[in-house]
């Protein structure tokens, strides 16, 4: 029985007079590649970011490998480098190589020598098959590049796990397979991951559990198998087949 | 022309004097204003609000006011304070809080456009606020205020003439006195003139080169003309 890495309970945010999770709880186990799907607007992308603290929640409580992050006084920043972070819009840093976006962290974070930090970045940049761009910048990279430098930015620090925030939602169609290469290569080799994601052929394939948000509730979660064959609750199948038939199976 | 010639030959000592103390002015003030503008563009966008107020105020206070207003300020109204500054030393304060308060405005306009997604990015490998503005944000704020923040030598050096009128020998003053000496106001501007336009253009060159060499590839952007 796997270990959880991950747990939610109860957790709530609010902006404004909008209650954006109401009262969400959920577990991650070590190892587990976890799906959220749901519609735009119920908080999965919030959910994910208050994993990391990038949002502070207005109640509950997030606990990462025994140690409650959201409560007063915890180093933020050190918990956030045990979580890595890719998404949606990319968000390399324009004013530095592939190189050196993923070596960054390396030295400025982790404080290692710079020789140390390149000898990782490259090893990081030739897992994501990019060795041989690691002297361009991001404005010189595709879409699908870019996100491949993000994901590898990421990995340099070592995380325990990897959040996705709708990692292929910005590209063409063309290069959204080489992201989600990588992310079902980095699943198999047992990284924790928690992806927002509207990839059902992806979903369907790598993830051990798919999430049901609406209306920043969990409707429902269970394995890929279950949800998609035989969901309990209508409103899941409706929101399935609608999502496979939008976005395909392409996998 | 002939007279402008000998003019230029005539005073090539005044005006050498007065071209190197409006340079010495106009860099003191610049680098002044740099080091108070920066730190005020930064407390503007992240600050908390009761500092963030102290730095409105100082940038409205100085651009809502007249240079030569703040100068004779500094110079006539601080001795009332028990401050008594030397004329440079006046000239040099007031030139450098002006134009840290431009300079705090195109500072923080480029540290806004940079955007909140390099700091999410950034706070994301667990970088602290303060690494992630001083390795993420400022390097690109840096880059792109250049074009933008080139007025502010130019300008300054325009502006540091009203030096003079604390009696600052530097090159408007000496033209002044040339002017009282030759009786021949025209040809003393004139040549004073030659001698700022001629800076400007140096300054500019020298910009353009370094915006130049700061460029980050991959973001320059095609003109096309149509």
């Amino acid at each position: 029985m796997a270990e959880t890495l991950i747990r939610v309970q109860n957790l709530r945010k609010i902006y404004g007079d909008k209650t954006v999770l109401r009262d969400i709880s959920l577990d991650i186990l070590e190892g587990d590649t976890v799906v959220l799907i749901g519609p735009s607007g119920t908080g999965k992308s919030t959910l994910l970011r208050c994993m990391n603290l990038l949002t502070k929640p207005d109640g509950g409580s997030i606990w990462f490998d025994g140690e409650e992050i959201t409560a007063p006084g915890i180093d933020e920043d050190r918990v956030r480098t045990h979580i890595g972070m890719v998404f949606q819009d990319f968000l390399l840093f324009n004013h530095l190589s592939a190189l050196d976006n993923v070596a960054i962290g390396l030295t400025k974070v982790l404080g290692m020598d710079k020789e140390a930090a390149t000898e990782k970045a490259l090893r990081e940049l030739d897992y994501v098959g990019l060795e041989e761009h690691a002297d361009k910048y991001p404005g010189q990279l595709s879409g699908g590049q870019k996100q491949r430098v993000a994901i590898a930015r990421a990995l340099a620090m070592d995380p325990r796990v990897m959040l996705f925030d709708e990692p292929t939602s910005a590209l063409d169609p063309e290069l959204i397979g080489e992201v989600l290469a990588t992310m079902e290569r980095l699943s198999n080799e047992g990284m924790t991951m928690v992806c927002v994601t509207h990839e059902m052929g992806f979903a369907r394939e790598v993830a051990d559990k798919i999430i049901f948000m609406e209306g920043g509730v969990v409707v429902e979660e269970g394995p890929p198998q279950q949800m998609f064959a035989a969901a309990q609750i209508p409103r899941t199948r409706e929101f399935l087949g609608k999502i496979t038939e939008l976005y395909g199976d392409h996998e | 022309m002939s007279e402008l010639v000998e003019l230029f030959a005539r005073f090539s000592g005044q005006l050498w004097t007065g071209t190197v103390i409006t340079v010495q002015i106009t860099a003191v003030g610049l680098l002044l204003g740099f080091l108070v503008g920066l730190p005020t563009a930064l407390i503007r966008v992240y600050g908390g609000p009761w500092v963030r107020w102290i730095a409105v105020l100082y940038t409205e206070l100085f651009r809502g006011t007249p240079v030569l207003v703040q100068l004779f300020i500094v110079y006539f109204g601080l001795p009332d304070l028990g401050i008594t500054l030397s004329r440079l030393a006046a000239a040099y304060i007031a030139m450098g809080l002006n134009s840290g308060a431009y300079q705090a405005e195109y500072f923080r306009g480029a540290i806004q456009s940079i955007g909140s997604g390099q700091m999410r990015a950034a706070r994301a490998i667990g970088m602290s606020r303060l690494k992630a503005i001083r390795y993420i944000i400022l390097p690109q704020a840096l880059r792109l205020v250049i074009p933008a923040w080139s007025n502010e030598p130019v300008a300054l050096m325009k502006t540091s003439a009203v030096a003079f009128l604390i009696a600052v020998p530097d090159l408007m003053g000496q033209g002044k006195i040339i002017a009282a000496r030759t009786y021949d106001p025209i040809t003393s501007y004139l040549a004073v003139a030659i001698i700022y336009i001629a800076l400007v253009a140096l300054l500019m060159l020298g910009l353009q080169w370094l915006e130049q060499r700061l460029r980050i590839p991959g973001t320059e952007v095609e003109v096309q003309r149509v």
